[in-house]
C-alpha cells in the first residue's frame, strides 16, 4: 500500500509475472500504474507491503535489485545534451560494463532501435518518439532480467506506436521478462501474455487477453442510422447476433451489439449487413470496433474510467453506467 | 569493484556528462561571466572614483571581491542543475541504476568545480585588461585561487541542498538570490567593511564571503600592509577562517545533501 496524503495510490495491490512472460499493467490514468512500477523499480517505498524481483526482495536489497532491471519510465529520461550514444554509454559505464562493452552495447542498441543515424546528435533535435527509443535502448543496455515500461507510446504518434511495438515484439520473442503499463486495451493485447486491470490502486480483472474479452465481449459491431424511426428496426436485425442484447445510443442513433468471439467478426458483420438490408434500414455507418479500456472498465466496474477528481454527475445511490 | 572507488568511479562518469553540458551550451559560461564582467565596469568606470580605499588602487581593491562573488554564482548551478535532474527524470534514471547515488552528487560538483576553474579564468583576464596585478609570488596566488576555488566547492554542497529541497529550477533560483544578496553585499566584497553602521558591519566581519575575500586580496598581494586590517578575528586570519568554514560546511552539508538526495528522488 503507498499513500499520498488521503489518495491510496496502491490499495492492496498484487501481481505476479512468471519468469519470461509479458505482464501488461491496464488501467486509466491515476490508476497507480507509475507507482507500482515506482515500488518495483527501488524508487520509491510503499507504506506497506513486500515485493520481489527476480526473487530478490526490493525492500531489503535495492542495490542488488537495481542490477537486474531496466527501466523505461513514463517521461523519457534521456539527457538533452547528450548525444544518443553519449547517453547508452554513460548508462553502461553506470552499471559497470566496462569503457570498451559499454560502447560497443550502445552502438548495438542504437542499430536494434534504429537510431544510427542520430547516434551523434544531441537528443535536443530528437523527435517524442526517439526520445522514447532512446529511452528504451538504455533500459537494455545491460541485458536486464526484468524490464520495466511505464506507458511506453503514451503521447507517440500512431506510427511511431506501431515502430515501437515491434521493437517490443522483438523483446518479448526473446523472452524477456516484461512488466508493462498502459492505458491501451489493444498494445496489452498484442504485446502481453496476461493483463491485470487495475483502478484505483487495486487489481480488478485479470487474466488473458482472451479471458478478458470473454469477459468484456470481444468486437463489437456498431451501426449508425440515418433516422431515429429506424432504431427499432435495427435493434432487431442485430438481435442475436452477439451476446445479450443490442445497445442503443438514442441521440447518436448508434446501436451497438457485443460480439460473442464464437464466430469470425467479418462473417457477423456480413449477416449483419444482409439482415439491415433485408428490413431497408438505411445505414450512415457500420463499423465492427475492437473493445477499448472504456469497454473493459464499462463491464468490469459498471464505470467507466473517470480522473479522480473529477466530480460524479451521475445521481445519488452510486456510480452507474454512463453512456459513452 | 570497492566501494571508494566505484564512487570515484560513478562521480567521474556523471561528472563527464556534466561537463559536456558545458561544452554543447555555451551560453553558459557567458551567462556566468557576462554579469561579473559588468560589475567589473560599472565598479571600476562608474562608482570607483567615489569609493576611496585607503593605500590601495580601487581596482586591485575590487578584482578580489569580484573572484568571490562570482564563485558563489558559479556553485549556484549545482543547485540549479540537481533541481532540472529531478525535473526531467534524470535522477530516477540514476536512481535505477546499480550505481553509486554519491557519485551523482560528487559527479556534480565536480563538475561544477571544472566550470568555476573556466569561469575564473576568464574573470582573472577581464581584471587583468582593467588593471588588476598580482604582487606576490607564483604560489601565493596559486594558493589564493585554489582557496576562492575550495570555497565555491563548500557552496556548492549547500547549494546542493536547496536545489533538492525546492525542486523546482525556477522556485531555486528566487531561494538562492534572496541567499546570496546579502552574503556576497553585506561584506567587503565592493567597498571596505569598516564604514559600515554598527550591525551590519559586525555581519560583514564575520561573513566567509569577507574572509575569503581578505584572504584573496593578502595572497594576491592587493591590500597595503601599511593599512591596518579590522579587528575582527575572522579578518585578522582570513585564510585560517576560510578553510575552516569550508570545512565545518562541507561536514555539515555533504550528508545533509545525501540525505535530502535519497528523500527528494523517492517521492
Ligand atoms: N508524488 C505524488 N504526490 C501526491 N500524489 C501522487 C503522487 N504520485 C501519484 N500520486 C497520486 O497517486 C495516484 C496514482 O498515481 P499514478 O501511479 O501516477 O497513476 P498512473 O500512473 O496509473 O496514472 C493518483 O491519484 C495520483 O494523483
Ligand atoms: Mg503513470
Amino acid at each position: 500500500m503507498k499513500t499520498y496524503g488521503k489518495v491510496r495510490a496502491l490499495d492492496g495491490l498484487d501481481l505476479a509475472v512468471p519468469r519470461g512472460s509479458v505482464l501488461a499493467v491496464l488501467g486509466p490514468n491515476g490508476a497507480g500504474k507509475t507507482t507500482s512500477v515506482r515500488v518495483l523499480t527501488t524508487l520509491l517505498r510503499p507504506d506497506s507491503g513486500r515485493a520481489e524481483v527476480a526473487g530478490i526482495d526490493v525492500l531489503r536489497h535495492p542495490e542488488r535489485v537495481r542490477e537486474r532491471i531496466g527501466l523505461s519510465g513514463q517521461y523519457a529520461a534521456v539527457d538533452e545534451h547528450l548525444t544518443g550514444f553519449e547517453n547508452l554509454d554513460m548508462v553502461g559505464r553506470l552499471y559497470h560494463l566496462g569503457r570498451r562493452v559499454a560502447r560497443e552495447r550502445a552502438r548495438e542498441l542504437l542499430g536494434v532501435l534504429d537510431l544510427e543515424d542520430a547516434a551523434d546528435r544531441p537528443v535536443r533535435t530528437y523527435s517524442g518518439g526517439m526520445r522514447r527509443r532512446l529511452d528504451l535502448a538504455a533500459a537494455l543496455v545491460a541485458r536486464p532480467q526484468v524490464l520495466f515500461l511505464d506507458e511506453p507510446t503514451t503521447g507517440l504518434d500512431p506510427r511511431s506506436r506501431v515502430g515501437m511495438w515491434q521493437v517490443l515484439s522483438g523483446l518479448v520473442a526473446e523472452g524477456t521478462t516484461v512488466l508493462l503499463t498502459t492505458q491501451y486495451l489493444e498494445e496489452a493485447d498484442r504485446l502481453a501474455h496476461s493483463i491485470v486491470v487495475i483502478d484505483h490502486g487495486k487489481v480488478i480483472a485479470q487474466g488473458t487477453s482472451d479471458e478478458l474479452k470473454a469477459k468484456v465481449g470481444g468486437d463489437v459491431v456498431e451501426v449508425v442510422v440515418a433516422d431515429h424511426d429506424q432504431v427499432p428496426y435495427t435493434v432487431s436485425a442485430l438481435d442475436g447476433l452477439g451476446q445479450g442484447t443490442p445497445v442503443v445510443e438514442e441521440h447518436t442513433r448508434k446501436v451497438s451489439m457485443a460480439l460473442s468471439g464464437t464466430r469470425p467478426a467479418a462473417e457477423v458483420l456480413v449477416e449483419a449487413l444482409r439482415r439491415l438490408d433485408g428490413e431497408a434500414v438505411r445505414m450512415l455507418d457500420i463499423a465492427v470496433r475492437r473493445p477499448t479500456l472504456d469497454d473493459v472498465f464499462l463491464t468490469l466496474t459498471g464505470h467507466v474510467s473517470e480522473p479522480d477528481q473529477e466530480p460524479d454527475t451521475v445521481a445519488a445511490g452510486g456510480r452507474k453506467g454512463r453512456g459513452r | 569493484m570497492s566501494g571508494a572507488l566505484q564512487v570515484m568511479g560513478d562521480g567521474f562518469v556523471i561528472a563527464k556528462r556534466n561537463l559536456i553540458k558545458v561544452k554543447r551550451v555555451p551560453d553558459l559560461l557567458v551567462a556566468s561571466t557576462l554579469s561579473p564582467i559588468m560589475f567589473v565596469l560599472l565598479f571600476a568606470y562608474v562608482f570607483g572614483g567615489s569609493i576611496d580605499v585607503p593605500g590601495v588602487n580601487y581596482r586591485e581593491f575590487l578584482i578580489a571581491g569580484i573572484f568571490a562573488q562570482t564563485m558563489i554564482f558559479g556553485a549556484t548551478i549545482t543547485g540549479m542543475s540537481l533541481a532540472e535532474d529531478l525535473q526531467k527524470g534524470v535522477i530516477d534514471r540514476f536512481r535505477s541504476l546499480p550505481m553509486s547515488q554519491a557519485g551523482v552528487l560528487i559527479g556534480r560538483t565536480s563538475a561544477d568545480v571544472m566550470f568555476n576553474l573556466l569561469v575564473i579564468t576568464v574573470m582573472s583576464v577581464t581584471g587583468l585588461i582593467v588593471g588588476w596585478r598580482i604582487r606576490t609570488s607564483f604560489l601565493e596566488a596559486l594558493a589564493g585561487f585554489v582557496l576562492l576555488v575550495l570555497f565555491a566547492y563548500a557552496i556548492s554542497w549547500v547549494m546542493a541542498v536547496v536545489g533538492l529541497l525546492v525542486r523546482v529550477p525556477e522556485v531555486f533560483n528566487n531561494a538562492v538570490f534572496i541567499m546570496i544578496f546579502p552574503l556576497t553585499f553585506i561584506a567587503n566584497t565592493f567597498v571596505p567593511s569598516d564604514n559600515l553602521p554598527t550591525v551590519l558591519r559586525a555581519f560583514a566581519e564575520w561573513n566567509p564571503v569577507s574572509a575569503v575575500t581578505q584572504a584573496a586580496r593578502e595572497l594576491f598581494g592587493n591590500t597595503n600592509p601599511l593599512q591596518p586590517v579590522p579587528e575582527a578575528w575572522p579578518l585578522q586570519n582570513p585564510v585560517l577562517y576560510t578553510l575552516l568554514w569550508v570545512v565545518v560546511t562541507l561536514a555539515v552539508f555533504v550528508p545533509l545533501s545525501v540525505a535530502q538526495y535519497r528523500r527528494a528522488a523517492a517521492r
